[in-house]
């Protein structure tokens, strides 16, 4: 196998993994405050098919980003009206939302099935363009990729390093001492659920219109919830949470390794291999991530009257 | 003296149903209201859509027998999410359970084809049931073991479960006769399930109907009913009275995807005839949502699958008549439940 598609699959993870680590930051910001987001799934597929649309109409990708940072943002804010004002249930709530962006992204995206539009430009990293190995298409990443890693170290210093991250993470665990302590549980969990929405948004703008560059129904194949699963990996942890992603963009790099090499496994299987692992990893990190669960994760905030 | 003391009881209970209709009147009608403005902004006439999907479903005898149809793999899944929520687990995985149950069931049709309907039926039920539960008794060991909550496997392993049955068709099942749509040959006649009225309602909704009166006695008046409500309220009093917890999580999860199995061998045994791939339509989300809307109550899943049917009955038409994607359906069923599970004041105090 030459270096060059070495790093062709190489090239192929990151751009796997990035829209899984938008998500799976989300997700982290959303638990530590105590709610558990099963929506996600639908978020980021109606962010996708809006960024698409707006990319596809103004032929400006960056204003598709924000359209679909701004749509996941809005979604996640209509889960938060259902388990934070109105108290719902909060699985029962997620699955409503997923449901709802599977038919408002179908509505959306029909006009653009099978659409062309200018994605993000893609570009070598800076100082790295001098070696004669990485200069090749392969190698070129957008803005959203060159951007996860330090949004994850950001949000790592904003869950633990700031006040208000030590509030979210205080309503995580116990809303009610929270609200004693003085801060609003449901402002916060409204602001983690924006705050989460937003990274969802990224995500699946890095999915349409940076990496795919197009809209298919349902494009998202369950990233959504292997975010959540991501999290339960990465033990609520947003550094960690880079882990998590790698090693998903590192399956997907497998089964594009397998595919190159000519090993005749049917494409089905390997589509599996995704979930079959994240499963597997999540056993085994089995027995020792209890304590890492936020306390009053899934519960619904009553309110203290 | 006995009129007297009826007379209060009747007209509570005529006063709690009436109240019950009105709020699911109430629920629909701004679920529809919500639905027609959506379909108004993305430049389609919703009067007419919302018309259409009425007229087509119940006001011919065979637009009828259609929601009839949908309803039936409905209920199994959800007693397949029902069941295990009892004990206080929770199943998103009917969807995968029920497309296992299907490629088992599947497997017997193929390969015992010469044997007679009153054999081969019965067979393929077992096996439905057989895959359907193999494919829950994953989660439910890793569950038991306490090493994985079940939420997150089984809504992991829906992903996996149509890619396998999809491998196989697309494989070693594929029938040559067919190069457009990939799917396995014909069920021989004896592996179809009888349909009745002339229509394809087919003997699943006896089975479902069995089904539910069997989970509400066992529910009611066993003891196995009684102590998985005791695990369901207090796991750890529970355990402490001898109640086996272990095996409850895994027997009632194992059951739950069973009847998920069912659900996938009715559809392919009863309506499709062979497997193909993506002939579940969510199913098993569905049945997750139903069981949730109902409580677990089993005139509620009765209820509520019929309207979850009748909803995506109407996701056809709307394809068909309006030019939509079918996953537009799912914007209705959202609202419904969004207006359910935001509960608006006027029916405070009203159980949801």
């Amino acid at each position: 196998m030459s270096l060059l598609s070495i790093l062709g699959v190489i090239s192929s993870a990151i751009f796997s993994g990035t829209s899984l680590l938008y998500t799976t930051l989300g997700e982290t910001i959303d638990e530590r405050a105590g709610i558990v987001n099963l929506g996600l799934e639908g978020v980021l597929l109606v962010s996708a098919s809006v960024g698409f649309a707006v990319t596809s109409q103004t032929g400006n990708p960056y204003l598709g980003v924000l359209a679909a940072t701004l749509a996941g943002g809005l979604m996640n804010l209509l889960l938060g009206f259902l388990v934070i004002t109105r108290r719902a249930n909060q699985l029962a709530s997620g699955l409503a939302v997923m449901f709802f962006g599977f038919g408002l992204s179908a509505l959306i995206g029909k006009p653009y099935v099978g659409a062309r539009i200018n994605g993000l430009p893609r570009f070598i990293m800076p100082g790295l363009s001098s070696i004669p190995a990485l200069n090749s298409s392969q190698f070129k990443f957008d803005i959203l990729i060159y951007l996860v890693v330090p949004i994850a170290i950001l949000i790592w210093w904003l869950l633990f390093r700031t006040r208000w991250g030590l509030r979210l993470r205080a309503v995580g665990e116990n809303a009610n001492t929270a609200f004693a302590a003085g801060c609003s549980p449901q402002l916060i969990q409204y602001q983690a659920l924006f705050l989460c929405g937003l990274l969802a948004g990224l995500g699946a703008a890095h999915l349409s219109i940076a990496w795919t560059m197009t809209w298919a129904e349902f494009m998202t194949a369950g990233r959504g919830f292997i975010a959540v699963a991501l999290v339960i990996f990465s033990k609520w942890h947003p550094i960690r949470a880079i882990a998590g992603a790698l090693l998903f963009g590192g399956a997907v790099a497998f089964q594009l390794l397998l595919q190159a090499s000519g090993i005749a496994i049917s494409p089905f299987l390997l589509d599996t291999l995704p979930y079959v692992l994240t499963v597997l990893v999540l056993i085994a990190w089995g027995g020792t991530r209890k304590h890492a669960a936020p306390a009053s994760l899934g519960r619904v905030y009553q309110g203290t009257e | 003296m006995s009129q007297n003391i009826d007379t209060p009881f009747r007209t509570s209970l005529l006063i709690s149903t009436m109240r019950v209709i009105v709020r699911y009147l109430i629920i629909f009608l701004v679920a529809f209201v919500l639905f027609g403005v959506i379909l108004l902004i993305a430049g389609k006439d919703p009067v007419l859509a919302i018309k259409d999907t009425f007229s087509s479903t119940l006001r011919s005898a065979y637009g009828f027998s259609e929601v009839i149809v949908k309803m039936i793999p409905l209920i199994f899944a959800a007693i397949a999410v029902a069941l295990p929520s009892r004990v206080g687990l929770i199943n998103i995985g009917g969807e995968g359970q029920l497309y296992m149950g299907a490629w088992l069931a599947t497997w017997g049709a193929l390969t015992f084809s010469p044997l007679p309907p009153w054999i081969l039926l019965p067979l393929m039920m077992l096996l439905g049931m057989i895959g359907g539960s193999l494919w829950a008794f994953i989660p439910a060991f890793l569950r038991a073991r306490g090493l994985v909550n079940e939420t997150i496997t089984t809504l992991l392993m829906n992903y996996v479960a149509p890619s396998l049955v999809t491998f196989f068709i697309y494989g070693p099942w594929r029938s040559p006769g067919n190069a457009l749509y990939p799917q396995t040959v014909d069920f021989v006649p004896a592996a179809r399930l009888p349909t009745f009225w002339g229509t394809r309602v087919h003997l699943g909704l006896v089975i479902d109907l069995v089904l539910l009166v069997w989970y509400w006695y066992v529910m009611k008046y066993t003891r196995w009913g009684l102590e998985m409500r005791a695990i369901g309220g207090n796991p750890q009093a529970a355990r402490r009275n001898g109640i086996p917890l272990t095996t409850y999580i895994i027997m009632v999860l194992c059951l739950g995807g069973a009847l998920a199995g069912l659900a996938g061998m009715s559809e392919i045994s009863g309506i499709h005839g062979r497997l193909r791939p993506g002939f579940s339509p969510g199913f098993g989300y569905l049945g997750f949502l139903i069981s949730w809307l109902s409580g677990g109550n089993p005139i509620g899943i009765l209820v509520m699958s019929f309207v979850m049917a009748l909803v995506t009955s109407g996701g056809d038409i709307l394809q068909i008549n309006q030019g939509l994607p079918f996953a537009v359906v799912n914007i209705l069923l959202a609202i419904t439940l969004f207006v359910v599970l935001a509960r608006p004041s006027f029916w405070k105090g009203m159980k949801a």
